[in-house]
């Protein structure tokens, strides 16, 4: 196997999640069997290919591309309707359980 | 207004013009087919009727007066549940934003409303756009209209399937590697892909952001050119968003083909594809010729990869873009132990197996002493397909291929195995990976009554000679008015 448990675990705690004993033996099988198949990248050279790092911005995307945008302020009364999606607030603040004890 | 009548863009533009319907007697009479039908199906998971009543209240406003319709004035519309609507539910298929309300419309939404279309809903869609079924939904899996034991393909599976089954008239899916045209395919309607920056992403919750687009299901391809008129441009708000002047694509479509040059590529024609599927593509493509298109022969070396690329770069992607699902600013929030637990029993209870799996795999990708083995590499090879297009276009117009390698398979049939789903975008996810419009047309039934897709290709931007080619193609075949 390509990928052991040790992997799986410590991959669900960069990504920030939980996963049951069950979830870890599961997709242990199938990250491995999804990097089995992925392993067919090796077989093409791409020793003098460069990264594809944007998508159509050459040519006359690129040409047609415009300048960004002014970074400047835009009035947006919207403080009140974003924090009422929260799941806690306590305006104008998210709250969040205690990260420093005292 | 019988229930059996099969609107068009046009003809609801004659209907409200001749006054022989309203736009609120319209929008009605799906609202209620809708309510009706819908558990049926289960395409849409929220319905809108009192921005939708609103909408067309104002289109009836506007002929009392005597005024210009919009482009799109009385056309029921459905909307994939991951676009951002003002006001309306929208909870990209998962249990995480299951209470979400978005408080701006996206711009496609935005532009939609403007040119006078009355918003029905949200259409039901694999959890975050992440699948080829619709079986990764939170709220149960979309069946096929054509066949109700079958999937409608996905990840827009809903948006296929409410204008396959009549509830509405067009709609708006997303494609990141085939969610629009292989739904499109299994559910026999024509399904269009726009190029890579045609149509703003702004509002649009994001998946891959180098793949994501955002596109028209429709019931023939001209109406789905009208809805492309509209949402198409630049975007002060998305500056991944192009500004390349938007055609008139209805001026266009009708323009004879004789004398495109097609490209059939052989790779899409070897093991794995269907055989019934097979000898409908290549009898479409015959009626291309007689249409005076000259069919040209392609090879297009890198097909066979971008499966393992795509795989890789979405993951990727995704896995960063769905780091900001954490139980702080909006969504779920599991509120136990210190804020990292509550982060973490957030994120694993609040996402599906299939957006787990995803996490896990675009995280293993990019993390420290894999990056450049699966990452940059798949980054390398994704520069060789679009170079494989690139080559292509060169010596032709269009290039066409099936959709999907078989028909609508059976629900649950590969929901055990992520490996086979992700094989059925084998055919869609290179024009993905290249940034180029494609569309899916349908082009006959298997013996078995399922639809069959016929994809072509265009250059970048040139979604004009897609339509042109996928029009002639449905009025030669039959298939639309």
């Amino acid at each position: 196997m390509k990928i052991s448990r040790e992997d799986v675990v410590r991959v669900a705690e960069l990504a920030n999640l939980e996963l049951t004993p069950a979830e870890v033996d599961t997709y242990q099988t199938q990250l491995d069997q999804i990097l089995g198949y992925v392993d067919k990248l090796t077989e093409v050279d791409v020793s003098k290919v460069e990264p594809m790092s944007q998508v159509v911005f050459s040519g006359e995307a690129a040409a047609a591309h415009p300048e960004l945008r002014e970074d400047v302020l835009r009035p947006c009364d919207c403080a009140g309707a974003v924090l009422a999606q929260a799941p806690e607030s306590a305006k104008p603040f998210f709250r969040v359980p205690r990260v420093i004890e005292r | 207004m019988s229930a059996s009548t099969r609107w068009t863009v046009p003809a609801i533009r004659e209907a409200l013009q001749t006054k022989k319907a309203s736009a609120r007697e319209i929008y009605s009479d799906f609202i209620g087919r809708i309510e009706k039908h819908n558990s049926q199906w289960n395409a849409f998971l929220t319905l809108s009727p009192d921005r939708g009543l609103a909408q067309a209240d104002r289109i009836d406003a506007v002929i009392a007066r005597g005024e210009q319709l919009p482009p799109l004035a009385g056309v029921p519309v459905a909307i994939k549940d991951v676009i951002s609507t003002r006001g309306i539910r929208t909870t990209c298929a998962s249990k995480m934003l299951e209470h979400y309300v978005p408080p701006y419309d996206a711009t496609a939404v935005e532009r939609l409303e403007k040119a006078g279309a009355l918003f029905l809903g949200k259409a039901n869609c694999d959890e975050f756009a992440m699948g080829g079924s619709n079986e990764n939904s939170a709220y149960g899996p979309v069946r096929n209209p054509v066949a109700p034991d079958r999937v409608p393909g996905g990840s827009s599976g809903g948006s296929a399937a409410a204008v396959a089954a009549d509830l509405a008239v067009v709609s708006l899916g997303t494609d990141t590697g085939g969610s629009i045209r292989q739904p499109g395919s299994y559910c026999g309607i024509p399904a269009l892909m726009p190029t890579y920056g045609r149509v703003s992403r702004y509002g649009l919750v994001a998946f891959a952001s180098s793949l994501d687009k955002i596109g028209p299901f429709a019931t023939n391809v001209s109406d789905a050119a009208a809805v492309l008129s509209v949402i198409a441009g630049h975007d002060p708000n998305d500056s991944t968003s192009a500004a390349i002047p938007v055609p008139d694509y209805l001026a266009t479509i009708a323009q004879s083909v004789e004398g495109l040059r097609i490209g059939v590529p052989e790779d899409y024609f070897g093991a794995g594809l269907d055989d019934e599927v097979k000898e409908r593509v290549q009898s479409a493509i015959a009626t291309l010729e007689k249409l005076g298109c000259r069919r040209i022969p392609l090879h297009m070396p890198h097909t066979d990869y971008a499966i393992a690329t795509y795989y890789i770069i979405a993951t990727a992607e995704a896995s960063s873009n769905l780091a900001r699902y954490d139980g702080v600013r909006y969504g779920l929030r599991v509120p136990e132990g210190t804020l990292s637990d509550m982060y973490r029993k957030t994120r694993g209870r609040g996402f599906g197996p299939e957006v787990k799996r995803r996490i896990m795999l675009g995280t293993y990708a990019l993390s420290s002493g894999y990056y450049d083995a699966y990452y940059l590499r798949a980054q390398k090879v994704r520069s060789l397909v679009a170079r494989d297009f690139a080559d292509a276009f060169q010596k032709v117009d269009v290039i066409v291929t099936p959709t999907a390698p078989t028909p609508a398979f059976k629900l649950g049939e590969k929901s055990a195995d992520p490996l086979q789903m992700y094989l059925a975008d084998i055919y869609t996810v290179t024009g993905s990976l290249a940034g180029v419009p494609g569309i899916s047309v349908p082009c006959g039934e298997t013996k078995a009554g399922l639809p069959v897709g016929l994809q072509i290709f265009g250059r970048h931007f040139d979604e004009a000679r897609v339509l042109q080619v996928a029009r002639a193609y449905e009025l030669a075949f039959g298939n639309a008015d």
